[in-house]
């Protein structure tokens, strides 16, 4: 096994994670530049490749796009979004994926301990082995990037390369990338080559681009340039937040519940010391039944 | 073993609290192998376009006698001048290319007016182009020009490179089609 050099940050359904906070790793992102994308999906490819994903067939839905949306053996999906924009047609392709969010909400919704982790330098990953398969991940995920897969009976997602990742590879899409429009590095650099594309960007004429980097989920391990600031051209929610029930329901009612139960186990045991066993009214001579052999007190 | 109701609980409160206690976050740090951690790794040049972009191959086994070695995994070769890593969606997938059933890993001919492929010996099929090359280039060989120019042309023929071609072999296919006189000539060699 070789995942030593990482530690946990987050385990889902727990209240900590293994980091001692001795070893200080640096935050990892992708870059995506939407505007050097040509739509040639060597990183789809590349993705299956490494991941030894099975094939998923593919479907014609009159555009280039390999299918509609993300599949439990495809984590990686170029969008092929075609919008016309000043009378001129823009084809605005967009990677999809897990964006890695340093507040998943995906990890937040999962009720199994373990099942859903977040790494110390950011990555967030599905561990299949503790994985129940409820599908609640999806329900917490603003990107609809967790999907259930139906042979294992557990959800499975991009893991950001967190094989290759550890031993201080870059994720497989992001080598193959044959424009330079992806990027791997630590987030500050990786925000930092986002700023300097979006004022390159702005200078060229186009006064709407922007670095998406939401910070309704904390800021995602996925940054991407993008050439007009609306992000639903780009089949992104313009301000994802983590869904109000899934917070509720970890943050309040789930330690209420705790406090519930341990209240009233302290509550049984006061009624014990204070008033004593429960005594039953009338005996069991009452009852119009053959006695047990244990039942019959000595006569 | 003699185990009452009583003890039977007093055992399985204490065993489901050891088992509570233990922390299984350690284990689960470990969840994903580098795959290719103990591949041999072999540099070559992938097959399909121009640009002959770098690959690695990385085969099963470290090549031991007793190891038979199959391609597990192709990515790009960072060291490669041209493409530094990088691949494309066909080059990306060579490794299905490499392992499908249908690859074809020997010469085959059609013959003149046949409806089907033969299967054909190296030594054949070298020995059948030769001939082809002489009697194309005895039919087709132009010694002089409308203008009566000495041209010493093979217009009959065409030669075509591949992207895997070193700068060697390219120099012998230069020369061997510039003695037969072949105009049409594409070395691929266009980057």
């Amino acid at each position: 096994m070789t995942a030593q050099t990482l530690e946990i940050k987050r385990s889902s359904a727990s209240l900590w994670g293994t980091t001692t906070g001795i070893r200080t790793l640096p935050t990892v992102a992708k870059y995506i530049d939407t505007t050097t994308c040509i739509g040639c999906k060597a990183c789809e490819a590349a993705c299956q490749e490494w991941n030894d994903l099975k094939r998923v067939p593919t479907t014609q839905d009159g555009s280039y796009q390999t299918m509609p949306q993300l599949d439990a053996d495809f984590w990686n999906l170029i969008r092929f979004n075609e919008r016309e924009v000043d009378g001129g047609l823009m084809w605005m392709m967009r990677k999809d994926q897990c964006m890695h969010c340093a507040e998943p909400g995906c990890l937040a919704a999962c009720p199994a301990p373990g099942a859903i982790v977040q790494y110390s330098n950011g990555i967030v990953d599905v561990n299949p082995e503790l994985c129940i398969g409820c599908g609640y991940c999806a329900t917490g995920c603003p990107f609809d990037v967790p999907k259930f897969h139906a042979k294992t009976s557990k959800m499975s997602k991009c893991t950001l390369c967190v094989d290759r990742v550890e031993v201080g590879l870059e994720p497989a899409c992001v080598k193959a990338c044959p424009t330079g429009c992806l990027n791997f590095g630590e987030k500050e650099d990786m925000v930092a080559l986002g700023n300097a594309r979006v004022a390159q960007l702005k200078t060229a004429g186009f006064s709407e681009a922007v670095l998406y980097d939401p910070k309704g989920v904390g800021g995602t391990g996925v940054i991407t340039v993008l050439k007009f600031n609306r992000p639903e051209w780009y089949n992104l929610p313009a301000d994802p937040h983590v869904p109000l029930l899934v917070r509720a329901w970890k943050s309040i009612l789930r330690p209420l519940g705790v406090f519930a139960a341990l209240a009233s186990v302290i509550a049984v045991f006061g009624h014990f010391t204070t008033y004593g066993p429960k005594e039953v009214v009338g005996s069991d001579d009452t009852l119009d039944r053959p006695r047990r052999d244990d039942e019959r007190g000595p006569q | 073993m003699d185990l009452s109701r009583r003890s039977f609980l007093k055992v399985s409160t204490v065993g489901s609290a050891v088992a509570l206690g233990f922390d299984l976050s350690k284990a689960h740090a470990e969840m994903r192998e580098f795959k290719i951690s103990r591949t041999t790794e072999t540099r070559s040049i992938c097959p399909y376009c121009a640009v002959s972009c770098g690959v690695i191959i990385h085969t099963l086994g470290d090549k031991s006698k007793n190891a038979t070695a199959s391609v597990v995994h192709i990515e790009g070769d960072p060291d490669h001048p041209i493409s530094r890593g990088s691949l494309c969606p066909k080059g990306i997938t060579l490794k299905d290319d490499i392992n499908n059933p249908n690859r074809l890993k020997a010469p085959k001919v059609r013959r003149p007016g046949s409806d089907k492929w033969e299967d054909i010996s190296w030594d054949d099929a070298i020995k059948g182009i030769a001939r082809h090359i002489k009697d194309t280039r005895d039919r087709t060989f132009v010694a002089k020009n409308a203008k009566g120019q000495v041209v010493n042309r093979t217009p009959g023929m065409a030669m075509i490179g591949g992207c895997t071609d070193t700068n060697e072999f390219n120099f012998l296919q230069w020369k061997a089609i510039t003695a037969w006189g072949v105009p049409y000539r594409d070395s691929q060699a266009r980057v």
